[in-house]
């Protein structure tokens, strides 16, 4: 069992609250997420996924419930700017995240918040560059890269700041899907490589497929909580009004209606590629 | 309708030249010098050698010309302006030579000569400050101000503050531009027209374009401050730098030669 | 056959021409939209789909070649050119964030309101035009469009093009950025335009919408029409689709993967097809020979 890093219990929120408006975001949410896990975290518009993420570092407290990160509580404010360190965010729009004119520079701006002092921020800036791919670009302007590439400065940005989890807060959305490759890819090389904890959000469980674990979020409640797989089987058995399962999961739920023998937890094109071949016993081995 | 490319105002261009590598407050203090010394100038013969200066300051710096005569093009209107006022109203007196009548306007030769002159310094005043902002990005010009700044804080002038605020703005010109241009051609395609009519029926016509463009400048500064804090920052918090300001052997140079050609230009005048 | 509603004849753009940052965005494309057609539009980003669907607007003057709009030049000497965008209906991407109105009413009114028509015309038109997307008018209208979800305003902005009763439908990315109940909504609602007559141009990256809706695909690479045809003889060309960035459907892509498997499974471009190609496949090995 994974040493938990993040540890949500009974957290409520609402926004506007006491007043006509409010709007219960989040009504009595528990979860644990494990040091070094890629969760997703999917939910169609409204369903609080946004505003618990907020949660994982501090950007929003809790109204009831507690969040605790790394062993810190974000309500306490002595260790807010620490858990924001460990808890690096990347946010929707590409555009409205990033700060500075020159792409070094924009990287710079979360070190220099920490007040380290210049050689070390120089060193942590180039190094999150190579890490994204994106040390050609160093000296650019970052409104002249595409959604892809803007991405993965956010990301640099990030990274220098040397986090022990990175929360993608529906940071695919607005990607076309080469800019939704590169930024899947450059994410799946820290998750292997580095050993970074991963909360992906998103309302697309395509853009989940490499995480290892789903929660499914509807009304500020989780409705669903498993692995990848196995989340996406019960999506294709039963839907959800606002989830729906990704299309290859579909097809081979539809498939074993059909009387196909399918194993479970197929989502990706290959891996029903393999089952069905080996069924037909085309998968090489059984052909001759 | 290309905004961003045709504007850019205010658009740092990367390069490793000898200008880039100066210390921002340098190149702030030196504009402001120049500045002041453009206003003390009296003859074209001045004009002109500043114009060479100039020149030879935007090639030392690697700017394309094309690229800086395309920043000029938002004040060229206010340019001829300036230029055709003088020649019309500006000064000469009684003995002003007359040019040419048109109704009850005279345009005289020597008002003519002072919108030329008023015309040219304004030019020049304008290609300084954009080899400024050509050589020196936001986040540089931010530090350097922040710094020259700094002994006004003890009459309670947020230094810091307004330094970001700068870096921010100049950060979000191009992307607004870009949203102008695309929500322009948004309600062009729904039917509307833009600069025609007089003006009230003008005016009427952007409020199609300003209303969005000022929710979504809304909507981006929300995410954008929600982005900062999420980064640790923190205006109260202590910052350090990646690029440190340092005064370099450069920036002496520098300081020298701007001193003696204001010296010269002013003896000049 | 009918006069095409749009046609392009070897056209060209090119953008800030005759500065040293010029860029060519289109070298020579000719394409013609037929009344009644639902042509997809598709190249990787910088390809120049959006410069395209600007000049068929009637938003950027052609460098070089002619754009007509039923028949008439529109950059000819006696064009008229707001009476020939009227018949272009361009909805741009995120259409939502160009609402500016107080109530839904009077954002979708102000098309039919620039194009002079009556008052009663105009209520009608809004009426419709909300209906056609999916919102009754009497619940919607007086709500502020800022009130709505992501995908009720992106419907908002939809009907505030349809409101001015375009020729042409022409959608860039419609469904970008909308959950997947929003991005069903729409979809249908597009597929319904189409049954009712509409013209309709999209443009998307997403090729599962392509196989779904579209009868024709124009691929765009680097300013030039690389292929067309049917969605079926586009995704043949797999390699060619690789090589300048696209993909293929992920049904498409399963099935051609089982048949270089050697299984005889016939072509599909979307999951139901690939269902039942795939089932009649594995049924017709069972009782082919051993």
């Amino acid at each position: 069992m994974r040493q938990p890093f993040i540890e949500v219990t009974d957290l409520r929120y609402t926004y506007h609250p006491h007043t006509p408006q409010a709007v219960v975001a989040l009504d009595g949410l528990s979860l644990s997420i494990g040091r070094g896990e890629y969760v997703g975290i999917v939910g169609g518009n409204g369903s609080g996924k946004s505003t618990l993420a907020k949660h994982f570092n501090a950007l929003l407290l809790p109204a009831s419930g507690r969040v605790i990160v790394g062993g810190q509580d974000t309500r306490d404010r002595s260790a807010t700017l620490a858990i924001r360190r460990r808890v690096g965010m990347v946010f929707q729009n590409p555009d409205n995240q990033l700060v500075a004119t020159v792409v070094d520079e924009d990287v710079a701006f979360g070190p220099e918040n920490l007040g380290l002092p210049s050689p070390l921020i120089r060193e942590r800036v180039d190094r999150a560059l190579a890490t994204v791919g994106m040390t050609a670009y160093r000296r650019h302007a970052p409104h002249l890269l595409s959604g892809g590439q803007k991405q993965r400065v956010a990301i640099a940005g990030v990274l220098a700041m040397h986090p022990e989890c990175l929360i993608l807060d529906e940071a695919t959305t607005m990607l076309d899907p080469e800019g939704r490759a590169e930024v899947l890819a450059t994410v799946r090389t820290l998750h292997r490589d580095e050993g970074m904890t991963i909360v992906a959000i998103s309302h697309t469980l395509e853009d989940l497929a490499d995480a290892e674990r789903i929660v499914a979020l509807d009304a500020g409640r989780i409705v669903l909580d498993g692995p990848t797989g196995q989340v996406f089987d019960q999506l294709s058995r039963s839907p959800l009004a606002r989830i729906h399962a990704p299309p290859m999961a579909r097809l081979a739920h539809w498939l074993r209606q059909d009387g196909v023998p399918l194993p479970p937890g197929l989502f990706t094109v290959e891996a029903l590629v393999s089952a069905l071949a080996a069924l037909a016993g085309r998968d090489g081995a059984s052909h001759a | 309708m290309d905004l961003v490319k045709y504007a850019p105002v205010g658009q740092y261009l990367p390069r490793n030249s000898p200008l880039h590598r100066l210390d921002p407050r340098t190149k702030i203090l030196a504009t402001m010098a120049l500045a002041v010394v453009l206003f003390l100038l009296r003859a074209m013969a001045g004009l002109g050698l500043f114009a060479v200066a100039s020149l030879a300051l935007l090639v030392l710096g690697q700017i394309p010309l094309g690229y800086a005569l395309r920043g000029l093009r938002p004040v060229i209107f206010l340019l001829l302006l300036t230029v055709v006022l003088n020649a019309f109203f500006g000064s000469g007196g009684s003995e002003a030579r007359t040019l040419f009548v048109l109704g009850p306007l005279v345009a005289t030769e020597e008002g003519l000569r002072t919108g030329l002159f008023v015309g040219a310094r304004l030019l020049l005043l304008v290609t300084i400050t954009s080899l400024l902002t050509f050589t020196t990005s936001s986040v540089e010009l931010a530090d350097g101000l922040e710094w020259l700044l700094r002994p006004l804080r003890r009459v309670g002038l947020p230094g810091h503050e307004i330094a970001m605020m700068m870096t921010i703005a100049l950060r979000f010109i191009p992307t607004l531009l870009e949203e102008t241009e695309r929500i322009m051609k948004a309600q062009t395609a729904r039917g509307a027209e833009f600069g025609q009519g007089n003006i009230v029926r003008r005016a009427q016509a952007l409020v199609p374009v300003l209303v969005p463009l000022l929710l979504s400048a809304i909507r981006r500064s929300e995410e954008l401050a929600l982005a900062m804090e999420a980064r640790c920052y923190s205006s109260s918090a202590p910052r350090t730098r990646m690029k440190e300001l340092r005064w370099g052997l450069g920036d002496a140079v520098a300081g020298v030669l701007v001193v003696a050609a204001s010296a010269l230009l002013v003896s000049v005048r | 056959m009918p006069d095409p509603l749009i046609a392009c004849e070897q056209v060209h753009y090119t953008y800030l021409r005759g500065t040293p940052m010029a860029a060519v965005a289109l070298r020579g494309v000719s394409l013609e939209v037929q009344p009644g057609e639902l042509l997809a539009l598709i190249g990787p980003t910088g390809s120049g789909k959006s410069t395209l669907i600007q000049l068929c607007a009637g938003l950027l003057r052609p460098t070089a070649g002619v754009v007509r709009v039923l028949g008439q030049d529109l950059w000819g000497p006696r064009a008229d050119r707001r009476r020939a965008r009227r018949q272009v209906g361009l909805a741009f991407q995120f259409a939502e964030y160009q609402l500016f109105e107080e109530t839904v009413r009077r954002d979708v009114a102000y098309g039919p309101k620039n194009l002079g028509c009556s008052e009663e015309e105009i209520a009608q038109r809004v009426d419709e035009a909300l209906r056609q997307v999916g919102l009754d008018p009497a619940g919607f209208g007086d709500r502020s469009p800022f009130s709505l979800s992501g995908g009720e305003m992106r419907r908002v902005a939809l009907a505030g093009v349809l409101a001015m009763r375009p020729g042409v439908l022409v959608l860039d990315e419609p469904t970008a950025g909308l959950d997947p109940r929003g991005r069903e909504e729409l979809l249908a609602r597009i597929q319904a335009l189409h049954r009712q007559g509409q013209t309709i141009v999209l443009v998307t990256h997403g090729m599962e919408e392509v196989a779904r809706l579209a009868r024709r695909v124009i691929v765009l690479h680097e300013g030039r029409i690389v292929l067309e045809g049917s969605p079926g003889e586009v995704f043949a060309h797999e390699e060619d689709l690789h090589r300048i960035g696209l993909g293929l459907p992920e049904a498409a892509r399963l099935v051609r993967l089982l048949q270089c498997r050697g299984l005889r499974v016939a072509d599909a471009l979307t999951v139901e097809d690939a269902r039942a190609a795939i089932v009649a496949a594995l049924r017709g090995q069972d009782r082919g020979p051993r």
